[in-house]
């Protein structure tokens, strides 16, 4: 059975903090610079692994909303919106390039701030969000090729709220497509995990950017419901949970704002007996462990083929007890911390609901450190497509197991949710990929791989995982009147 | 012809010495043709006469006609996009055949016989227009992405689903057949909502669908009261998308606040029908999801084609 193979025990390789450059404390990024507001309102933010209060961050008020909105809308009118896409292209060019010197520090801020791996933020979050904006950068003198038969035109100021999930990726994702198309931006980073924003608007500062194209403000929900409700916002693009999702669609409903949603999801990632098992589990653990599971197209339902559930749940319980659980700064570790107290005490109150609702219950028997935020890789087989680990985002690291015989019934499971970011198929067979990928009710698909991203593939979803997507050229229409 | 009225049709057979056979207006769903199950009507008045007593769809009816389009969308978003485009093709001929009887109705419901006229040829010819796009708008929407990895990765579209069309108010036959069409030629199926005050085109469409090849629930019609009508397909959690042409503002928040109960994508048209450019393959993509996939690519070391 599962075991843990001592001589697997790696030495520490701790990645240096040395040599990054942190505030004790940041204002908001307006017009260019940065500015403290003189109500003084401040809230820390922790580094989740430690307890450990890294800076201390501005709660913006409504009058610094005010001001990014105007300063967005004034370096739209004047210069941003008129300049030539070409020179637009090299501003974003540039930034690319920027952060990519400066990707080590980005990397070390992001695993202090969130919680994730080092290797993660060093290999995924940081080449991935330099890699948006040159892809982007490209798209900005020629938008006329991407829509045949019209002239597209930008829309004007942009509210962008982010999650705390890849808090830089995230704000590439958004920054990037907004300011290649001519518009300008308010970018609100989550309140946990504001730092490697106000660190990219330290580098839009250094890249000599006109004042106001891009403007950050930090706090909490309701400095994001004020940029959503604010009447000089022409396009909300928000990423986060469908019930925040839900609220933005609401509260916009009576103006002419566009938006675009990018939600929750409870991917069906889904194995048949003919599937390259090994491959697989390699698959569902990047599927649901990679970042913790704090990932809205986590894999977190899988299904697997009767004929081989015994196999494939021995050989993922033994993998599962190889994964390092630890310092985010150590770059063997595979799952970092939870990154919030918050967020944790979610997890566990699903983990409680799982064993009630009668789902047997699993976890490697690994240490844990004693302070900051952990959850140990969770496995739940024996689940019911109606218990609520099978049915609602828990945005963690607790993979919920199913079984089927047929391909018909495991469509039908796998569709049974409001839900449709993405999906995951694994198998050998070429016309059931096709099958497969065809019918499943899902923006992303990825067969016999799974948690890919790239900035010229575009994602988003259906049903209640939002709409509109991001990346490719797709990504563009988000930002455009065509 | 000008405006005739039960009234006036009933004095016309007088004269003919034969009374007038009178059309029942009623609903179109899963391709039959049900009264309200309320068995409530309304009459719509133009030029201060009544148009015939009209169903006034209830909740109930809303209801069968998208349980009717959810039942029918995965087979006919699996059908070719050749047969969808036959099909579309197929309406257009059986609208052409009957084209008096649409211009006549036109004429009844308060247009000018010319307007009426060029609105029936106009309409023949949009479906036109969409049946030859079923099979091209997915090669100018999707695309082939270069991932900076070893994978095949593509973005093609998908139908959205269910569509829930409130149908324009002014415009009874060409508005109506301008959003249907590029509603169903990716897949979707849809429930439409006939013009309150126009609604005789709309039933009489219904006939020409059920003699095209229209698999039954591919389009659904009903006549009623938005205002009665709104919270229960705005609301409903089977339908995917809305599509609304010509409503009030106040209207339009009202259902984009319902609607963002499931996240439904909502459309808003205000659109001169008429122009030419009010068709087009945006339309189709409007009622479309992106769907990205994601295959590796083998990488074996000297395996590399060359001429």
């Amino acid at each position: 059975m599962t075991q843990k193979n001592n001589n697997w025990n790696l030495s520490p390789a701790p990645e240096s903090t040395g040599h990054i450059s942190l505030k004790k404390h940041y204002g908001v990024f307006i017009a260019g610079e940065f500015r403290t507001p003189e109500h003084g309102n401040r809230f820390p933010s922790v580094n989740p692994s430690t307890g450990e209060v890294l800076a201390e961050i501005t709660e913006s008020s409504l009058e610094e909303v005010d001001q990014a909105v105007a300063a967005a809308r004034a370096a739209y009118t004047a210069e941003w919106s008129k300049m030539g896409g070409k020179e637009r292209g090299k501003y974003l060019y540039r930034l690319a390039r920027m952060l990519q010197e400066k990707s080590r520090e980005f990397a070390v801020i992001e695993s202090l701030d969130g919680g994730k791996p080092i290797r993660e933020s060093r290999d995924v979050d940081v080449p991935l969000a330099a890699a948006h904006l040159f892809y982007y950068a490209g798209w900005a003198d020629k938008l006329s090729y991407a829509f045949p038969n019209r002239i597209p035109r930008p829309l004007g100021v942009a509210g962008q709220i982010i999650p705390w999930n890849f808090p830089l990726l995230m704000a590439a994702w958004k920054i990037a497509p907004a300011l290649a198309t001519g518009n300008t931006v308010v970018l609100k980073p989550a309140e946990t995990t504001s730092l490697t924003a106000l660190k990219l608007a330290e580098l839009i500062q250094e890249a000599g950017f006109p004042p106001g194209v891009v403007n950050v403000v930090t706090g909490h929900g309701n400095v994001g419901a004020s940029i959503v409700n604010h009447d000089d916002v022409d396009k909300v693009a928000f990423t986060g949970s469908t019930e925040v999702g839900k609220m933005i669609q609401k509260a916009i409903a009576g103006t002419s704002k566009r938006c675009t949603l990018e939600l929750g999801g409870k991917a069906a990632n889904i194995v048949f007996d003919d599937a390259a098992v090994d491959q697989a589990v390699e698959g569902i653990v990047n599927g649901i462990y990679f970042n913790q599971g704090h990932v809205c197209c986590a894999g977190s339902r899988l299904f697997v083929q009767e004929s081989i559930h015994d196999e494939l749940i021995e050989k993922l319980k033994r993998r599962m007890g190889t994964l390092i659980v630890g310092d985010p700064m150590d770059k063997n570790t595979d799952v970092g911390a939870i990154n919030s107290q918050q967020q944790l005490a979610t997890i566990e109150q699903y983990i409680e609901v799982g064993k009630q609702e009668g789902a047997e219950f699993y976890q490697p028997d690994c240490e844990l450190p004693k302070v900051g935020f952990w959850c140990r890789p969770t496995l739940f087989t024996d689940v019911a497509q109606s218990n609520r680990i099978a049915q609602e985002e828990i945005f963690g690291p607790v993979l919920a197991v199913q079984t089927f015989r047929t391909i018909a019934e495991v469509i039908k499971k796998a569709n049974n949710t409001p839900y449709g970011l993405s999906a995951g198929v694994w198998t050998d067979k070429g016309s059931k990929i096709f099958n497969m990928t065809s019918q499943m009710k899902a923006g992303v698909v990825w067969a016999n791989t799974y948690n890919l991203f790239d900035p010229t593939s575009p994602f988003g979803g259906f049903k209640e995982s939002g709409f509109g997507r991001e990346g490719g050229l797709h990504g563009l229409s988000a930002y455009l009147e065509i | 012809m000008g405006e005739i009225t039960v009234e006036e049709s009933n004095k016309n057979s007088g004269k003919n010495d034969r009374l007038e056979v009178l059309k029942t207006y009623k609903m179109y769903i899963d391709g039959k043709f049900p009264r309200t199950e309320s068995a409530r009507y309304y009459q719509p008045v133009v030029n201060e006469s009544s148009l015939g007593n009209v169903c006034l769809a209830s909740r109930k009816d809303v209801r069968n006609a998208v349980v009717a389009a959810r039942s029918a969308q995965a087979g006919w978003s699996r059908r070719t996009a050749y047969n969808r485009a036959q099909i579309l093709y197929r309406i257009a001929e059986m609208l052409e055949g009957r084209s008096q009887q649409f211009s006549d109705e036109l004429v009844r419901q308060g247009l000018d016989v010319e307007t009426a006229e060029s609105q029936v040829s106009e309409s023949i010819d949009r479906l036109i227009y969409y049946a030859g796009w079923c099979d091209k708008y997915q090669q100018v929407f999707s695309a082939v992405n270069p991932v900076a990895s070893s994978h095949f990765n593509f973005s093609t579209l998908e139908p959205v689903g269910v569509v829930f069309t409130v149908a324009s108010r002014d415009c009874p036959l060409l508005g109506l057949v301008s959003l249907i069409a590029p509603v169903i030629a990716s897949g979707n199926t849809c429930v439409v909502l006939a013009s309150e005050k126009c609604p005789l085109s709309a039933v009489t469409f219904a006939e020409v669908l059920a003699t095209s090849d229209v698999p039954e629930g591919v389009v659904n019609i009903l006549t009623g009261r938005i205002e009665e009508l709104k919270e229960h397909f705005s609301r409903h959690l089977d339908v995917n998308a809305i599509a609304c042409d010509g409503l009030e503002s106040g209207l339009i928040t009202e259902i984009k606040e319902f609607a963002s109960e499931n996240i439904k994508r909502v459309k808003i048209y205000h659109q001169d029908w008429s122009n030419e450019s009010a068709a087009n393959p945006y339309l189709i993509q409007d009622f479309c999801e992106v769907k990205t996939t994601w295959h590796p690519i083998e990488q074996i070391s000297e395996s590399g084609a060359s001429y």
